[in-house]
């Protein structure tokens, strides 16, 4: 079970969640104080870890659309949130099963600050609602990399198999 | 059943008879190209070999792109840095597709691919950059991926678990009306399809329109695919690829263009008639909030800008040249002119058009991304508005959240510059 604590519109960038005048930073140890930056209230309260992991991020739409920057997704593992959205773009989405960062499609997801989420196998339920949402599937292709606990153990797997 | 451009070029690349869309396949990498973030890709490649007990080496350095320009000249000590570390790594490996701040030979990565021959019909490339998509226009499966995708494929040499994705169709007929271009198609095209409306596809261009067009249009089509969501767009290499690759990249060895079957599968055809399309204008703050000029018209812009992967190429400048010369850009707006690459700005200082920009009013900068993603230079002040050929327009993208980011071809642009207002260059 874990509190809501952003409820976010449609097509929300990769330039909102990471804007591009941090890209020099690339380390995900140091990505995470610039997340949201320009929502400058929700910076301050993650930087404040005013959130316990496991915190939910709720978007619309088409969530993390545009640049493939990687730190989109390592700003919010750093913190360890998860993220529930109607829909996401691809490159988003597959960085964020890269870097094991929670992301959850979830087509009718309705929830407001403050509600208390529980993300199960297959569906979302809204505790404070009561309402319970489908979830759609992840790609089955990434359940390997997804099982390994990221594509850096996935890929170093690999190697080592290879010998 | 016959196969897509795509599943063919995926079915090849993971030595298979055929793929359909669902397939997990894990194709063999062609190239692999990075940019600034290969400061990221590097710190993932090591950490992959942490504890394996093997030397971290990529699988084919000769396989490997790297080109610097989101930040030429490095604009922080930080920057500077990466690109210190990036030159370290490079030489240690033996990378020979580097493209170093320079003025002969340097530029942005989506015009560098193709103006080396770098890119050919038929390849698997990846990107750690969502506008690889680029490479599509010249017949390439060419996708952006994030920086520990790249650091597996410098490991692996192949694209680990990727899903055959469905194709949109796209067929394009007519021709152009005077001062309407590939811009306009793509932006149109973005607008019907929204900005998801390709997520996990590609769009496949056809048509007589496609077929007439030079590769630099397709270039500015197949990089804006990305923003309908398109895993990537394609042009079918025909040949005017072949032409491209011979004559303005010399390439010598073989070409071997990849064509769908005439019974491949689409989930979707869109087809489209350019020949009364008016100039289109994405409005901010998305790239699908496509509008035709006239509802836009009058508007007051502070900056305008001229450039980049999208539309930096050399006829960009010529149309854009043709248009401010002997003219002067309006007082309290300024322009901004970024050549896509050294080798175009050569060209257009050869042909005069950088002096056309310059006695204009205009600044022409060095190659490179500039002000597109506002990490460098040319950040809007509050409240400012920009009139932009670059590819987005989201809140913040030109370095500040209060500034407001329209995109249009480079004729609008340019007509604009001279007025200080949105301006319809049919009009001029």
């Amino acid at each position: 079970m874990a509190n809501v604590i952003i409820t976010l519109g449609n097509d929300i960038s990769t330039d909102d969640i990471y804007p591009g005048r941090f890209m020099a930073t690339v380390l995900p140890t140091e990505t995470p104080q610039f997340a949201f930056f320009d929502r400058t209230d929700f910076n301050a309260a993650l930087k404040a870890k005013a959130f316990p992991p496991g915190a939910v991020i709720v978007g619309g739409e088409n969530f993390g659309c545009g640049s493939s920057r990687e730190q989109a997704c390592s700003t919010l593992k750093g913190y360890d949130l998860a993220v529930v959205a109607r829909s996401i773009s691809r490159i988003f989405l597959q960085n964020s099963i890269n870097l094991g960062l929670q992301v959850v499609i979830c087509p009718g997801i309705e929830a407001s600050v403050g509600d208390k989420l529980e993300i199960t196998a297959d569906q979302v339920l809204n505790r404070t609602t009561g309402q319970a949402f489908d979830q759609v599937k992840l790609p089955a292709a990434r359940k390997g990399i997804m099982d390994a606990g990221g594509l850096i153990p996935y890929t170093r797997a690999r190697l080592m198999a290879r010998g | 059943m016959g196969m897509t451009v795509v599943e063919k070029i995926l079915a090849r690349a993971a030595d298979r008879p055929s793929v359909t869309v669902g397939d997990v396949v894990e194709p063999k990498v062609d190239l692999a190209m990075s940019h600034e973030n290969a400061a990221l890709v590097i710190n993932q490649f090591q950490e992959v070999f942490q504890g394996t007990g093997q030397a971290p080496t990529v699988w084919d350095p000769s396989r490997i792109a790297i080109i610097f320009d989101h930040r030429v000249p490095a604009e922080s000590p930080k920057t500077a840095t990466n690109h210190k570390k990036i030159r370290g790594f490079v030489a240690a490996n033996g990378i020979t597709k580097f493209h170093d701040v320079r003025g002969d030979v340097g530029g942005i990565c989506h015009q560098i691919l193709p103006e080396y021959g770098y890119v050919r019909p038929g390849f698997v490339v990846v990107g750690t950059d969502s506008h690889t998509t680029s490479h599509g226009a010249l017949g390439a499966f060419s996708f952006g991926v994030g920086a520990t995708e790249m650091a597996s494929a410098w490991a692996l040499g192949i694209a680990v678990n990727i899903e055959v994705p469905a194709t949109i169709k796209v067929v394009v007929k007519g021709e152009f009306p005077p001062m309407v271009g590939p811009k306009d198609l793509i932006l149109h095209l973005i607008g019907l399809l929204t900005a998801q409306g390709a997520n996990f596809k590609v769009l496949e261009f056809h048509g007589e329109t496609i077929r007439q067009m030079s590769t630099s249009g397709r270039i500015a089509i197949c990089n804006m695919s990305v923003e309908a969501g398109a895993t990537s767009g394609i042009v079918p290499g025909d040949a005017e690829t072949v032409r491209y690759l011979r004559e303005e990249a010399g390439v010598t060895d073989a070409i071997d263009c990849v064509t769908p079957d005439a019974d491949a599968s689409y989930v979707r055809t869109v087809e489209i008639d350019v020949s009364a399309l008016a100039p289109q204008i994405a409005c901010p703050h998305m790239v699908d909030n496509v509008k035709p000029i006239e509802q836009v018209l009058g508007i007051p812009v502070q900056q305008i800008v001229i450039g980049s992967c999208t539309n930096g190429r050399l006829d960009d400048l010529a149309a854009a040249a043709a248009i401010l010369r002997g003219k002067k850009v309006a007082e309290g707006t300024r322009m901004l002119v970024f050549p896509a690459s050294s080798k175009i700005f050569a060209q257009a200082l050869d042909q005069g058009y950088i002096h056309d920009f310059m006695r204009a009013g205009a600044v022409v900068m060095n190659s490179g991304c500039g002000p597109c993603l506002g990490v460098h230079e040319g950040a809007l002040g509050d409240n400012e508005v920009a009139l932009s050929t670059t590819n987005r327009n989201f809140k913040g993208r030109m370095g500040n959240p209060t500034g407001e980011v329209y995109l249009c071809s480079p004729v609008v642009a340019a007509a604009s510059a001279i007025t200080g207002v949105i301006t319809d260059p049919r009009k001029g």
